[in-house]
Parts: structure tokens; C-alpha cells; sequence
């Protein structure tokens, strides 16, 4: 378990994905959440559903339209876990929050290095903080 | 604000503008004097939620606020392709989106060059602009001061008259930190137009985002030479503020301590070859004019075609309406289009289905088209001067000069 800070509240369970390179959401992800960024090293891998874990997001500021619009269709991430703060990706949740209702929780933590890929994630986000959890036994 | 005072839509503005700051750890907000807004971009169905939402709540921006180019041409929307289903949602939507940033209150510039236009923000002034290219502009050229807004804030600042005080708004964030010596690259290739697209592409490739500093740049350069640097160094890096010593207005006096590269002719030489998919052969459609040409570049382009040789292939030219209807009344406007230009008003050839399904090789004098187009459009690109451009237009294929990169 560990503590991170929350950029956007929310509670979520998925199976964990660590990218291993930044990803813009505009021009790297698909409207079925799937990466289609030509040059990423992870293309073809499906966001939907799953616990985002990356270093940090990169390029337009229309990632956060395309974020926000995956929440909508459902084909979002379950929640983003971050090592710096990403201002365009905690905006598109926030967006979709206030439209829709639907909270995705983004998270910063130093310590992102620790949540094992492919293990089943747990995401609780308060306003105040945030626990990234994860069972130390079995997949 | 937040409490409902002004409304439900400004408390809705102010909601975002208000976890913006919490999330970018902003000490308090600053009050903005103006805003350039480039969420009337349609992003799908959200980005029409969101402006409805904030219609249907009666919400309305509080200080000026320009907008930045739609998904359409509305003064030639035949331009715009609707053979395919995602083409024609596309051209709907967009309509749509446009009419409700105007009911919000946005003036309708439909322009990705708001400095292009009157009443440009002042030195020191805190705005909030969208668009990269804009928004290195004014950091840079009109010392002005702005963060990278994008979707959904820019407008929320605009109806709140508010913007976090975080990033470039704060002075000890504005210092440049890297520095490109230009001296190298000699006087004759620093006074060409080429350099510039060239230059934004190393420099933005290299300062990812830092706030590089130029030294060498002659000190009578011009406006558009400035506006194709920051294009180009805002896509390619995330530069969104830069300095170029004896020209922008908070360049530093001293750069000794800041890390340093050189800028010789050869990076040049292949810093075009990396930007053009293709360097020879034939060529199907040429596009210029991003970000949107000025005025003065609608003239230059008009001068260039005036004689020789008729133009055999499309020659699309980006322009905002407001320059359009300058060109129009001096008569540029006639000559470019009884030369065979398309002139494309609101929008801009590489967001929206403009050129003719089967172009696949196209020429730019522009970094920005040249980086984003080959993704967005899927298209070849060749960068080349707006001479160079001309020059294959006529020629039917790709014709470069690379003299200018000999010393």
C-alpha cells in the first residue's frame, strides 16, 4: 500500500498497466481506449477499463477533451496513477465529473515504481489523499 | 463566484478554474484582461456537452475573448469534405460547437493568430491563452503572460475573469534556462525565412520545455520570422515562452551561466531533412499560411505569383477572416485567387478534411503543418520556403534550393 496525492477524487479497481513511455491521450489513444501512437513501445495495449500507471502524460492540451471523452464512452482508464502532476490529464477528469457525474480518480506518487504491472490495483481517492493498495499474494 | 452569486454557470467556471489551481498547487488566482479560446475545436461529444452546458447556465465571458479556429470554414464550408459519416459528424458538430462559443460571448475571430489582430495584449498584462502558438507569442514577443491553457479552462477563465497565479503568470518561472547560440549560422541564412521554421524545430526538439534563449538573431526581425520560430519550437518540444537576446522584451542581459548549444548550417541542412517525409518527386497540393498568414504574407505570396508560370496544383492558404478582408479590400485577395489560390478562412488544412482525398504528397513552409500533418491528415510533407513553395507549385514537382545552408 501506498499513499499518493490526489489531483482528482474517486474510487476504482482494475488491473494495473505501467507504460514505460508517456503517452498523450490525443493522437496516441482511440475512441475504444486503445493506444494507436505508432511510436510508442506499448501500442496496441487497451487503456479501458484498467489502472493507468505512467510517469506523466505529454503534448496537446487536447488531451484532456480526449480523456474526457473516453469517460463518457466508458472506454477511459479506471484511474491514472502519475509520477508528476499532469494539469491536462486531471482536467479531462474533472470535466467529465462535473458533466456527467462520473468520477475517474488521478493520483500523483513518488512511489509508482512499487505498483506491480498486472496486478489487480485498488485506487481510493479522498480530496485530502489518496491509497493505492494492491494483495501481496497471487495475481 | 462559487457560491452561485454570478449564476450556475459561472459557478461551474469557476469550479474548474478554482481545481485547476489545487491541482497545479497555485497560491491564489490572478485577474486576466483578456482570453483566446481553442476549445471550438470539436473533440467529440464532450466538447459539445461542455458549451452547452455552460450556454444552457447562462453563462457569459467577462473580459474580451477571441476564438481560435473551428473544425469549418463557415465563409466556404464547401471546402470542407462530408462524403464520409466521421467527416459529416465532424462538420455538424463543429458548426455546432462554433455557434455556441459565439452565444457565450467569444468575439468571432476564428484565428489561431489573435496577436495578429487589434487590441493585443500589453506588456505585464495576465491573460489566458489557448493554442501553443499563440501562446508562445505572447510570453514571448508581447511579454505578456499567459500559462499553456488548453480545452475546457481557457473558457472557464474567460467567464470568470480568473486564472490560477501558477506557471508562466509568475516571473521567476519566465527566465530563460538554456541558451542557442545562432552567431554560427552566419548573417545571410538568419535573415532568411527558412531559418525560422528550422530554427523552432531544433530548438523545440532540444528545450522539450524549457525556456530557451537565442543569442545571434538579427535585431530588426520580424513578427512572422517570430511566429514560425514559436509554432514550430511549441510542437515540436513544449516551448512556451523563449527569449531571443536584442529582440523580445525580457530577454536576459547575461546568459554565461546557462547551458549552452551551437546552431551551425549543417544541423539546419538536417534538421530540414527530418521535418520533410519526402525531399524530391512529384508533389500533389502545397499549404501555407500556419499558423494563419498576415497580412504582409498574403502579399509576398501574391508577389510571388504575379509573374511567371501558372500555379498546376492546389495552393491552399490559411488566413484568418479578419486578414482576408484586409486582402480583400487592397485587391491581394484578387490576385491570389485569379493566381489559383484557395484562400481558407476559420480553420486550418491539417485539422479538418480540406485537401482532396487522394493528395499524398504535399509541400509547407511551415513547421508546425510539417510536424502534425503527416499524423493528423496522413499525408508526405517537404518543408520549404514560401520561394521554394512557389517555385515546385509551378514546376508540377519538389524543387529546393540548398544553397542557403552553404557558408
Amino acid at each position: 500500500m501506498i499513499q499518493a496525492r490526489t489531483l482528482t477524487p474517486g474510487t476504482a479497481v482494475g488491473e494495473a498497466i505501467r507504460l514505460t513511455a508517456p503517452l498523450s491521450f490525443w493522437g496516441g489513444t482511440d475512441d475504444e481506449g486503445r493506444i494507436i501512437d505508432a511510436h510508442h513501445p506499448q501500442c496496441g495495449e487497451v487503456l479501458a477499463g484498467r489502472v493507468l500507471v505512467m510517469e506523466s502524460g505529454r503534448g496537446s492540451s487536447s488531451a484532456s477533451s480526449v480523456l474526457a471523452e473516453q469517460i463518457r464512452a466508458s472506454t477511459a482508464p479506471a484511474a491514472i496513477i502519475l509520477a508528476r502532476p499532469d494539469t491536462i490529464i486531471a482536467l479531462g477528469a474533472l470535466v467529465a465529473q462535473e458533466l456527467y457525474g462520473l468520477t475517474t480518480p488521478v493520483v500523483v506518487t513518488a512511489s509508482y515504481t512499487e505498483i506491480p504491472d498486472g496486478r489487480r490495483v485498488q485506487v481510493h481517492a479522498n480530496p485530502d489523499r489518496a491509497i493505492v493498495s494492491w494483495s501481496t499474494f497471487g495475481q | 463566484m462559487l457560491g452561485g452569486r454570478d449564476g450556475a454557470g459561472v459557478a461551474l467556471a469557476m469550479r474548474v478554474i478554482v481545481g485547476l489551481a489545487r491541482i497545479a498547487e497555485a497560491p491564489r488566482l490572478v485577474e486576466i484582461t483578456s482570453a483566446h479560446v481553442d476549445s471550438c475545436l470539436y473533440h467529440g461529444q464532450v466538447s459539445l456537452d461542455f458549451a452547452h452546458r455552460l450556454v444552457d447556465l447562462g453563462a457569459m465571458v467577462r473580459v474580451p475573448t477571441t476564438l481560435n479556429v473551428g473544425s469549418m470554414d463557415l465563409l466556404h464550408p464547401g471546402l470542407i469534405r462530408s462524403s464520409t459519416s466521421a467527416e459529416r459528424r465532424i462538420a455538424t458538430g463543429g458548426r455546432e460547437l462554433m455557434s455556441a462559443y459565439v452565444a457565450l460571448g467569444c468575439t468571432p475571430t476564428w484565428t489561431c493568430a489573435p496577436y495578429q489582430l487589434p487590441d493585443r495584449p500589453r506588456f505585464g498584462e495576465h491573460v489566458a491563452w489557448a493554442e501553443s502558438n499563440a501562446i508562445v507569442f505572447a510570453n514571448s514577443v508581447l511579454g505578456a503572460r499567459t500559462d499553456r491553457y488548453g480545452d475546457f479552462v481557457d473558457i472557464c477563465a474567460a467567464i470568470t475573469g480568473r486564472a490560477p497565479y501558477a506557471g508562466l503568470h509568475t516571473t521567476e518561472a519566465r527566465r530563460g534556462t538554456v541558451v542557442f547560440d545562432c552567431r554560427p549560422l552566419g548573417d545571410r541564412f538568419l535573415r532568411s525565412e527558412l531559418a525560422y521554421p528550422l530554427l523552432g524545430h531544433h530548438v523545440g526538439s532540444l528545450a522539450g520545455s524549457e525556456i530557451p534563449v537565442l543569442v545571434g538573431i538579427p535585431g530588426d526581425v520580424g513578427e512572422d520570422r517570430l511566429k514560425a520560430f514559436g509554432a514550430a519550437a511549441a510542437s515540436a518540444g513544449g516551448v512556451a515562452m523563449f527569449h531571443a537576446v536584442g529582440v523580445t522584451p525580457e530577454a536576459p542581459a547575461a546568459v554565461d551561466q546557462l547551458p549552452r548549444y551551437d546552431v551551425d548550417l549543417s544541423t539546419m541542412r538536417s534538421t530540414r531533412q527530418r521535418l520533410s517525409t519526402i525531399s524530391s518527386g512529384g508533389l500533389d497540393a502545397i499549404s501555407v499560411g500556419t499558423p494563419h498568414a498576415s497580412y504582409d504574407e498574403c502579399v509576398q505570396l501574391a508577389e510571388l505569383l504575379r509573374d511567371g508560370p501558372r500555379i498546376v496544383m492546389p495552393l491552399y492558404l490559411s488566413t484568418g477572416r479578419a486578414t482576408r478582408a484586409q486582402a480583400a479590400e487592397s485587391g491581394v485577395l484578387g490576385s491570389l485567387e485569379a493566381a489559383g489560390v484557395t484562400v481558407v478562412v476559420d480553420t486550418c488544412t491539417y485539422v479538418t478534411s480540406i485537401l482532396a482525398p487522394g493528395v499524398k504528397n504535399v509541400m509547407t513552409n511551415s513547421g508546425k503543418w510539417a510536424h502534425y500533418a503527416p499524423g493528423n491528415i496522413n499525408v508526405d510533407v517537404v518543408l520549404g520556403s514560401l520561394e521554394e513553395c512557389v517555385a515546385s507549385a509551378r514546376a508540377g514537382r519538389v524543387v529546393l534550393d540548398d544553397g542557403l545552408f552553404e557558408s
